[in-house]
C-alpha cells in the first residue's frame, strides 16, 4: 500500500446525509470530447443569441428603407428549411453508417447532407445578392444590419460545417473508422445538428415574427 | 499590396514609444540570440513550445501574464506622472499619447495580465488537485495559450507600427467607430481581443470538461478543493460571458469594415445596444477574474491556518450563487443611461446582494485562521493584505450600487479608485499569493521569504498611497482619464498618488528581485519532498515539481482534505514498506499544432488591421492546413514504460516516508 495510492481512512460520508455515491473516476475519452463539445455549442448558442438580441432590438429601425414583409420570400425560405432539416436526417444516417462501420453508406450519407448544405447555401447566397443588387444591402438601415448578420452568421456556420464535412469524409477515405475519427464524426454531427435547431430559431424569429406586415 | 500599411505608421516624430518599442525588439532578439547561441533552442522548442503538458503551459501563461504586467505597469507609472505634472499646463504626454496609454492599460491589465495569470494557475493546479494526468483537451490547452500570445504581440506591434485605441479599455461607440476613429487603433484592439479571446473560450471548454468530467476515484463534488470549485464557477463565467464579447466585437467589427450600422448614430444603429452588450460580458468578466482568487485564498488560509477550511459548504453555495448573480447586475455600469427608476432600483439591489455571499466568504476566511495555527509566510500574507484591502473596495462597490450616488460618482477617480482596489486588493494580491504558494511545486524550489515579505509590504503600502487619494479626487469632483486640469485642489492628491506608485515600483522591483535571489538559492530552498507548505490537498502527494504523468497512481480519494488524510493515516499506521504495482503509462504527445496555428492567426491579425486582404486568406488557409494535418497524425499518445515510472516515483516516495517517520517522531 503506498501513500498515492490510497488516501485516508474511510469516511464516506462526512456529512452524515445516508446516501454516499463515490465518484468513479475520470470518464473515458468518448464522453469527454462529446461532452466539451456539447459545451462549445453552449457557447455558441450564446453567441448567436447576441445576434438574436440585436435583431429584436433593431428590426423596427428601417430608416426609410424597407420592412422584412417587404423583402422576404417565403417560399424560398421553406425550400431552404426542407433542405436543412432534409440534411439533418441524412447526417444522421451517416452517423450510422459510421457506427455501424459501413463506408458506402457512410459517403452516401454524407454526399446527400453535403449537396443539401450547398442548396442551402446557393439559396442563401442568391437572397443576398439580390437584395444588395436592389439597394437594400446592410448598410441600408439597422434593420438589414441585424438582417445580414445574424442570418449570414448562420450561413458562415454552414459554410464551415460544409468544410469540415468534406475534410470527414477525407479522413474516413484516408484513416478509415479509427477511435478519433469516430469521434470526430460524433461533434460534427453535434454541429449540424445544432445549427439546424439555430435555423428553427431564424426562420421563426426573422422570417415569420420580423415578416409580419 | 500592403493595404493601408506604409512608411508612415512607425512613428518616427514620437520618441516615446518609438524608443520603449525599440527596447522590447532588442530585448526580444537579445532572449532570442542567447537562446540560439547558447543551443537552447531544441530544448525550448521539444519542451516548452510544442508542450501539452499543463504545468507546462501554466507556467507559460504566467510567464506571459508577468511580461505584460511590467508593459502595463510602465503604462500606470507614465500616467501618473502624467497627471502629478499636467497642473495648468500640458504634462510632458500629449493628448492623443495619453489617451492611448490609458487605453493600452486597462487592455492590457485585464486581458494580458490578471486573465493569463488566473487561467496560468488554474492550468497548472486544477489536473493535480483533482488527482488525473492532464486536463481534458491537452493539444487545444496549448491552442488557447499560443492564441492569447497572439493577442499580447499585436498589442505590443501596435506600439511601434500605427498606433493603439484612444478610446478607453472597451471602446465605447460612437467613437471607437470609423468617422471618429478612422486610424488603426481601434482595430488593433479588436482584433487581439477576437484571436485571444478564442484562446480564453478553448481555456474556459477545457477547464469545466477537467473539473467536471477528469476527477479521480472518489473525487466527489464535495470533496472538491475550494479552487476547483470556483475554477469551475469563472470558466462556466468565461464560456457563457465571452461568445458576448466576440459578438460585441464582431459587431463593432462589422460597422467599422462593412458599413453596418450596429452601433452608428445614422440610419437606426443603437449606441446603448454596445454598453448593454459590453458590460453583459464585462460584469462577469471581473467575476471570471476573482472568482479563482477567492479560491486561492481559500487554499492558502487553510493551509497556514493548520486547519481545514471553515463552512465548505456555504463557500461552494457563496460561489455558485456570486456565478449566477454576476450575471444579473450588468446595467450598474451605467446608471447614468437614463432606463429609469424601477431598472435602476432593480440591478441596484441585485449589486448589493451580491455583496452577501462574498461578505459569506470573508467570515469563513476569518473563521478559519481564528483558533488556527497561524503561519504568516508570504503567501498569508498577500491573503491576509486582500481581506483588508478587499473589504474596503466592496464597501466602495456597494455605494456605487446605490443609484443615486453613482449619478455624482460616475465615471469620477472615485470609480477608478474603487475597481483598482478590488482588481489589485483582489485580483492581484491572490495571483502573486497562488504564486509564492504553488511556485515550490512548479520548480522544486520555494521562492526567497525576505524578499517575498519586502515585496508584499512595499505593494501593500504603495497600493493604499496611490489609490487612496484617487477616491478623494473623485469625491472632489475629478474625472477620470483627464490629459490635465486647472483645478489647484486635486493636484496634492495627484503628487501623494505619483508618490505611491513609486512605491508600488520598489514592491515590483522585489517581487524580479525574490525570483533572482531564489533561483541563484534554489539549491538551499529545495523541496524535496513535495509537500513544503504541510498543505491539505493533492497537488502536494506528488513531486515537485510532478512528473510529466503526476501521479504514479490516480489517487483514490475518500474525504476532503484528501492529502492531509492520507498524511494522518500514514502516521498513525507507520507506513507498509511494499512495492506496489506500476504499470505503463500513456501520455499525450507533444504538437506543434498550438504554436504554429497562432503564427498564421499573428498574420492573419496583423492582414486584418492593415486591410490586406491576400495576407488574410493566406493565414486563414494556413490556420486550416494545420488543423488537418493535426486531426491526420496516427500517433497521438506515447507510453511510458512501467520501470521509468517506478524509477522516478521511488525517489519521491522515500523522501516523503522519512519525512512522515520524522513527524511521527516528533
Amino acid at each position: 500500500m503506498t501513500m498515492t495510492a490510497t488516501v485516508g481512512h474511510a469516511r464516506a460520508d462526512p456529512h452524515h446525509i445516508g446516501v454516499v455515491i463515490e465518484h468513479p473516476g475520470p470518464a473515458p475519452k468518448r464522453i469527454v470530447t462529446a461532452y466539451g463539445f456539447w459545451i462549445f455549442l453552449l457557447s455558441d448558442i450564446v453567441m448567436f443569441s447576441c445576434f438574436f438580441a440585436a435583431y429584436a432590438v433593431l428590426v423596427g429601425q428601417t430608416a426609410g428603407g424597407p420592412k422584412g414583409a417587404e423583402i422576404f420570400e417565403q417560399r424560398n425560405v421553406a425550400i431552404e428549411t426542407v433542405c436543412l432539416l432534409l440534411s439533418s436526417f441524412t447526417c444522421g444516417m451517416a452517423s450510422i453508417a459510421a457506427d455501424v462501420r459501413s463506408r458506402f453508406w457512410f459517403y452516401l450519407g454524407m454526399s446527400v447532407t453535403c449537396v443539401l448544405g450547398l442548396i442551402f447555401l446557393a439559396i442563401e447566397f442568391r437572397e443576398f445578392a439580390d437584395l444588395v443588387a436592389r439597394g437594400y444591402g446592410p448598410s441600408r438601415s439597422a434593420f438589414l444590419t441585424a438582417f445580414f448578420s445574424l442570418v449570414g452568421c448562420h450561413g458562415l456556420h454552414v459554410s464551415a460545417g460544409v468544410l469540415w464535412l468534406l475534410t470527414m469524409m477525407a479522413q474516413v477515405f484516408a484513416k478509415g473508422f479509427r477511435a478519433d475519427v469516430l469521434r470526430r464524426m460524433m461533434c460534427f454531427a453535434l454541429f449540424w445538428h445544432a445549427l439546424d435547431i439555430i435555423w428553427v430559431g431564424v426562420f421563426s424569429v426573422v422570417y415569420l415574427l420580423g415578416g409580419a406586415p | 499590396m500592403l493595404g493601408k500599411l506604409d512608411w508612415s505608421a512607425i512613428p518616427f516624430d514620437q520618441p516615446i514609444p518609438l524608443v520603449a518599442g525599440a527596447m522590447v525588439l532588442v530585448a526580444i532578439l537579445g532572449v532570442l540570440a542567447w537562446v540560439v547561441v547558447k543551443g537552447h533552442l531544441p530544448y525550448l522548442w521539444h519542451e516548452w513550445i510544442t508542450s501539452v503538458d499543463h504545468k507546462r503551459i501554466g507556467v507559460m501563461y504566467i510567464l506571459l501574464a508577468s511580461v505584460m504586467l511590467l508593459r502595463g505597469g510602465s503604462d500606470a507609472i507614465m500616467m501618473r506622472i502624467q497627471q502629478a505634472v499636467a497642473y495648468q499646463s500640458q504634462g510632458y504626454l500629449p493628448p492623443e499619447h495619453y489617451n492611448q496609454i490609458f487605453s493600452a492599460h486597462g487592455t492590457i491589465m485585464i486581458f494580458f495580465v490578471a486573465m493569463p495569470f488566473v487561467i496560468g494557475l488554474m492550468n497548472l493546479v486544477v489536473p493535480l488537485q483533482l488527482g488525473v494526468r492532464d486536463v481534458a483537451f491537452p493539444t487545444l490547452n496549448s491552442v488557447g495559450f499560443w492564441l492569447t500570445a497572439t493577442g499580447a504581440l499585436l498589442v505590443n506591434i501596435s506600439l511601434v507600427v500605427g498606433e493603439f485605441a484612444r478610446t478607453g479599455w472597451l471602446a465605447f461607440p460612437p467613437l471607437s467607430e470609423l468617422s471618429y476613429s478612422p486610424g488603426v487603433g481601434v482595430d488593433y484592439y479588436a482584433w487581439s481581443l477576437q484571436i485571444s479571446g478564442v484562446g480564453t473560450l478553448v481555456a474556459g471548454i477545457n477547464l469545466v470538461t477537467t473539473v467536471l468530467k477528469l476527477r479521480t476515484k472518489g473525487m466527489n463534488y464535495l470533496r472538491m478543493p475550494m479552487f476547483c470549485w470556483t475554477t469551475l464557477a469563472s470558466n462556466l463565467l468565461i464560456v457563457a460571458a465571452f461568445p458576448i464579447l466576440t459578438a460585441t466585437l464582431a459587431m463593432l467589427l462589422l460597422d467599422r469594415y462593412l458599413g453596418f450600422h450596429f452601433f452608428t448614430n445614422e440610419a437606426g444603429g443603437n449606441v446603448m445596444m454596445f454598453m448593454n452588450l459590453i458590460w453583459a460580458w464585462g460584469h462577469p468578466e471581473v467575476y471570471i477574474l476573482v472568482l479563482p482568487a477567492f479560491g486561492i485564498f481559500s487554499e492558502v488560509v487553510s493551509t497556514f491556518s493548520g486547519k481545514a477550511l471553515f463552512g465548505y459548504r456555504s463557500m461552494v453555495l457563496a460561489t455558485m450563487a456570486i456565478c449566477v448573480i454576476s450575471f444579473m447586475v450588468w446595467l450598474h455600469h451605467f446608471f447614468t443611461m437614463g432606463a429609469g427608476p424601477d431598472v435602476n432600483a432593480i440591478f441596484g439591489i441585485a449589486s448589493m446582494i451580491i455583496a452577501v455571499p462574498t461578505g459569506v466568504k470573508i467570515y469563513n476566511w476569518l473563521f478559519t485562521m481564528y483558533g488556527g495555527r497561524i503561519r504568516l509566510a508570504t503567501p498569508m500574507l498577500w491573503a491576509v493584505g486582500f481581506m483588508v484591502t478587499f473589504i474596503i473596495g466592496g464597501l466602495t462597490g456597494v455605494l456605487v450600487a446605490v443609484p443615486p450616488a453613482d449619478f455624482m460618482l460616475h465615471n469620477s477617480m472615485f470609480l477608478v479608485a474603487h475597481f483598482h482596489n478590488v482588481i489589485i486588493g483582489g485580483v492581484l494580491f491572490g495571483a502573486f499569493a497562488g504564486f509564492e504558494y504553488w511556485f515550490p511545486k512548479a520548480f522544486g524550489f520555494r521562492l526567497d521569504e525576505r524578499w517575498g515579505k519586502a515585496a508584499f509590504w512595499f505593494t501593500f503600502t504603495g497600493f493604499y498611497v496611490t489609490f487612496m487619494p484617487l477616491y478623494i479626487a473623485g469625491m472632489l469632483g475629478m474625472t477620470r482619464r483627464m490629459q490635465h486640469y486647472d483645478v489647484a485642489a486635486w493636484r496634492p492628491w495627484m503628487i501623494i498618488a505619483a508618490v505611491g506608485m513609486a512605491v508600488l515600483t520598489i514592491g515590483v522591483i522585489c517581487q524580479i528581485m525574490q525570483l533572482v535571489v531564489s533561483i541563484r538559492n534554489r539549491e538551499a530552498l529545495r523541496d524535496r519532498t513535495g509537500d513544503p507548505w504541510d498543505g491539505r490537498s493533492l497537488e502536494w502527494a506528488t513531486s515537485s515539481p510532478p512528473p510529466v504523468f503526476n501521479f504514479a497512481f490516480n489517487p483514490d480519494v475518500r474525504g476532503e482534505d484528501a492529502y492531509w488524510e492520507m498524511k494522518a493515516h500514514a502516521r498513525q499506521q507507520s507506513f507498509a514498506h511494499e512495492e506496489p504495482e506500476y504499470q505503463d503509462i500513456e501520455m499525450p504527445r507533444n504538437s506543434p499544432t498550438g504554436f504554429v496555428c497562432a503564427f498564421f492567426a499573428t498574420i492573419m491579425g496583423f492582414a486584418l488591421i492593415w486591410h490586406i486582404w491576400w495576407m488574410v486568406i493566406l493565414g486563414g488557409i494556413g490556420a486550416f492546413a494545420t488543423f488537418v494535418v493535426f486531426a491526420w497524425r496516427d500517433h497521438d499518445e506515447y507510453v511510458i514504460p512501467a520501470e521509468e515510472v517506478a524509477r522516478i516515483d521511488r525517489v519521491n516516495l522515500e523522501e516523503r516516508r522519512s519525512l512522515v517517520s520524522m513527524a511521527g517522531a516528533v
